[in-house]
């Protein structure tokens, strides 16, 4: 919800910069607030909050998918709920606040092209979500359930992993709800604190019957989302949130999939491999080049993407590491609930993978 | 990009309306009401004496007093026969045929002794586990008969008569229970988890409650196809207890879905009586928190099961909004063959409802008093039903068990790389190992 507030803040400037506009004359106040204490410049150092811990890296312009747009993350996953909605006439999307376009505003402009019965509000229950998904999918019809933060998505733990992954299977391929797809706003996002940055795919990373997939811009996010719409099993969409503004690309209009269960290789290399998924893939270009450029180390980087069922093949080559030269690391948070104000120093950020470089190299 | 950044703005005129509330202006805030199925739209005025919330719309009232539930004398039993199984209101009298009526008692029988040849069959080893379902068979008999055929069936676990009502073959029922190899659902799921696409019968999983919400999702894409269908959900007075009854119950009364929802309240929740599960007037006084329309029907009186749940049906089809039905019954049985109720309950009560209280012998009342059924007819029936078991309970036992292959295949719609690895280890490692395990008994799964 901070995420949302912030945005609105931010907008509440842009509407006074704007004039001759109807509600320019409703002014924001807390802005109103702001500006009137003379104590609370929000130029003031102390005050300035943290920069992003990454910068964004674009993918390269698709060209074998027709024309494209520009597009930020949340934009690429409403244009795949638009084609979804355009081209499946049972496709249903629906969630908290999903009607009037989402507190990520990612189902902005849905309800009013196709329809109240087709992108609409459900009651405050994550539970009720995902079971009533469920059931839209049992029924034959395209489920698109949205749970309105990761970290809310636990009340649907016994749904997803008791009901809808093992539904085709205990039903002996009688019945399945393969129709399903849930998406939820995923990550750290600078002050998400313990219930607005959680990543929780670990938690249904060994639950067969489902997959889960991270993308980590918005021309991923809009290939992977339709696969998994398309996909015949259940799915679980994990969108970065600190990448619904942040990253933008030139995106294809029309719909195409990227496929599941295949991670990328980003950059070649030779001496180390680095795995990462979401928003961190672009913590780690950056560790990629700062390695070459002071390490003279050559990094292959892969985006996992699809988290379950993951790509052995291609991170592992074998079984398992027959031959490494030093012990696989782990870079990530601590073993601590994702604190507030502590979160520069909690977030695995370029230095300390660098630093794990570094370590690893002089084994 | 235009069209989007003009529904931003739209977007950032409707916060500023909800945030900066003193000064927006009054024709959007509005108050929406409900009445019947449709939704109301009242200007909002101050000058009124009545509230103006948009949470509730009621009266003002100025004295202090607490709503009493009435759990004393709490919402009526609906019934079309007596205990002895006479007709109270000849008006109420659904005047099945003849064929029908049989029907009904047959299946009832039927189910009867199926379980108690499987039960059994429990206690002998010869399957792992078993429900019964003693003393609910009007619930089961009842509700099916008030329903299409197409309608869709979300159950719990001791409804088997819904099923066997539509024709679920014994062979059918035995293969699950049995896990051979001609079940349906490919020998994975423990006894009575059954399920038929044909006979559109969702197969059951042990989880209580979960398919209540489910029921909400698929009768919302039953009501879009706008084909006349209807959904039942199934469930106990215990698994009422559950979020996600409280979930579908929600869902679907705001989402205005074509379901029934039919409680059995048989009394008991494995060892735990109704005054330990619930407080208030049982599960048909939580319908209209929900704005659902509810009825408590005895469960143990066959018409008055099928009357309530026919007009149910008609009229969750016809207006779109969910009913809930409470039927009032008594578990005979014990919870499954894992318990021995006399552990919490009393002998006495048991034979009380069996012997003056059982929807088959109310039944066979009715159909006595109207010359439809002898003493020959249910000494022959009984003999014929005990025999088709019989016979489909010795095909079961001898049947080979499915391929153990199947453990693999349906966890994905497709086989993964990682499973078909885990396939080919184990059948490499069973081929070495194949004298410890049980492969005679299965169907043949090594070259």
């Amino acid at each position: 919800m901070a995420a949302a507030a912030r945005f609105f803040i931010r907008g509440a400037h842009s509407k006074l910069s704007i004039s001759g506009v109807g509600t320019g004359a409703h002014s924001s106040f807390g802005v109103t607030l702001l500006k009137l204490s003379p104590n609370c410049s929000s130029r003031t150092k102390s005050q300035r909050r943290h920069a992003a811990h990454f910068t964004y890296q674009p993918d390269p312009v698709p060209t074998q998918y027709g024309p494209t747009q520009k597009m930020n993350l949340f934009q690429s996953v409403t244009s795949a709920l638009d084609n979804t909605l355009a081209s499946d006439p049972t496709a249903v999307i629906f969630g908290e606040d999903v009607a009037f376009g989402g507190v990520f505003r990612c189902t902005v402009g849905l309800r009013d092209k196709y329809g109240k019965d087709r992108v609409f509000n459900t009651p405050l229950c994550e539970q009720g979500i995902v079971g009533f998904g469920i059931g839209v999918a049992v029924a034959g019809a395209t489920a698109i359930a949205e749970i309105q933060f990761a970290d809310y998505i636990y009340p649907a733990f016994d749904q997803i992993v008791n009901e809808a992954a093992k539904y085709r299977y205990r039903s002996g391929n009688l019945f399945d709800c393969g129709n399903l797809t849930i998406r939820a706003p995923w990550g750290c996002v600078g002050h998400g604190s313990l219930y607005h940055s959680q990543s929780p795919e670990a938690f249904f990373a060994h639950c067969p019957g489902i997959k889960v997939v991270v993308p980590r811009g918005p021309v991923q996010a809009k290939g992977l989302l339709l696969a998994c719409i398309e996909d015949k099993n259940p799915c679980i969409f994990f969108e970065p949130k600190i990448l619904y503004r942040a990253a933008v690309e030139q995106v294809p209009v029309e719909a195409y999939t990227i496929p599941l269960s295949q991670a990328e290789v980003l950059q070649e290399g030779s001496d180390v491999t680095l795995v990462a998924w979401g928003t961190q893939v672009h913590v780690m270009r950056e560790v990629a080049t700062m390695a070459q450029e002071k390490l003279g180390v050559s990094c292959e980087l892969i985006d996992l993407q699809t988290i379950l069922p993951w790509d052995t093949e291609t991170v592992c080559k074998e079984e398992c590491f027959l031959n490494l030269e030093a012990p696989i690391a782990r870079v990530c948070g601590y073993d601590t609930p994702f604190p507030h104000i502590f979160e520069p120093f909690y977030i695995p950020d370029k230095w300390k993978c660098f630093d794990a470089i570094k370590k690893m190299i002089n084994y | 990009m235009a069209a989007v950044r003009s529904s931003m703005n739209k977007l950032y005129g409707l916060c500023f309306h909800h945030a900066a509330g003193l000064k927006a202006p009054r024709l959007l805030q509005n108050r929406a009401f409900r009445v019947g199925a449709v939704h109301h739209q009242q200007p909002f005025d101050s000058s009124l004496e009545k509230p103006q919330f948009p949470g509730a719309s009621a009266e003002f009232v100025d004295h202090l007093e607490f709503i009493q539930p009435n759990v004393i004398s709490g919402i009526p039993v609906y019934r079309v026969m007596d205990r002895q199984g006479n007709i109270i209101n000849p008006s109420q009298d659904p005047q099945l045929s003849k064929e029908t009526v049989l029907n009904f008692y047959q299946k009832m029988t039927l189910l009867n002794t199926m379980d108690r040849i499987l039960y059994e069959s429990q206690r002998q080893g010869r399957i792992s586990f078993y429900m019964t379902n003693y003393g609910e068979e009007g619930t089961h008999i009842g509700s099916a008969a008030a329903l299409d055929p197409n309608d869709l069936v979300f159950g719990q676990y001791r409804e088997a008569g819904v099923l066997m009502y539509r024709g679920f073959p014994l062979d059918l029922f035995m293969a699950q229970c049995y896990a051979n190899a001609d079940d349906l659902g490919k020998g994975r799921q423990m006894p009575v988890h059954y399920g038929s696409k044909d006979l559109n019968f969702v197969t059951i999983s042990s989880p209580l409650a979960t398919q209540i919400p489910q029921a909400a999702g698929a009768a919302y894409a039953v009501k879009r196809e706008n084909i006349n269908r209807a959904v039942i959900c199934y469930f106990g007075e215990g698994a009422a207890s559950e979020g996600d009854a409280h979930a579908g119950f929600n869902f679907s009364a705001t989402l205005e879905c074509p379901l029934i929802f039919f409680c059995r309240n048989n009394g008991y929740a494995i060892s735990t009586p109704t005054n330990e599960q619930y407080r208030g007037d049982g599960i048909a006084a939580r319908g209209p928190g929900y704005g659902m329309l509810s009825i408590r029907v005895d469960g143990n009186d066959v018409f008055a099961v099928y009357n309530a749940t026919k007009e149910a049906r008609r009229r969750a089809v016809a207006e779109n909004q969910p009913f809930l039905i409470e039927a009032m019954t008594y578990r005979i049985g014990h919870h499954s063959t894992s318990d021995d109720s006399s552990a919490y309950r009393s002998v006495d009560e048991v034979n009380y409802w069996d012997k003056q209280d059982h929807p088959i012998s109310r039944l066979r009342h009715y159909m006595t008093t109207r010359g439809w059924w002898s003493e020959d007819d249910e000494r022959s029936w009984r003999k014929q039903s005990r025999k088709t078991v019989m016979e489909a309970f010795e095909r079961a036992e001898k049947r080979q068990k499915p391929n153990p292959e199947l453990l693999f295949s349906d966890v994905y719609e497709e086989m993964t790389p990682a499973l078909n690895k885990q396939k080919e280890a184990l059948s490499r490692h069973v081929q070495q190992y194949k004298e410890h395990y049980p492969l005679d008994l299965f169907d043949k799964y090594l070259p």
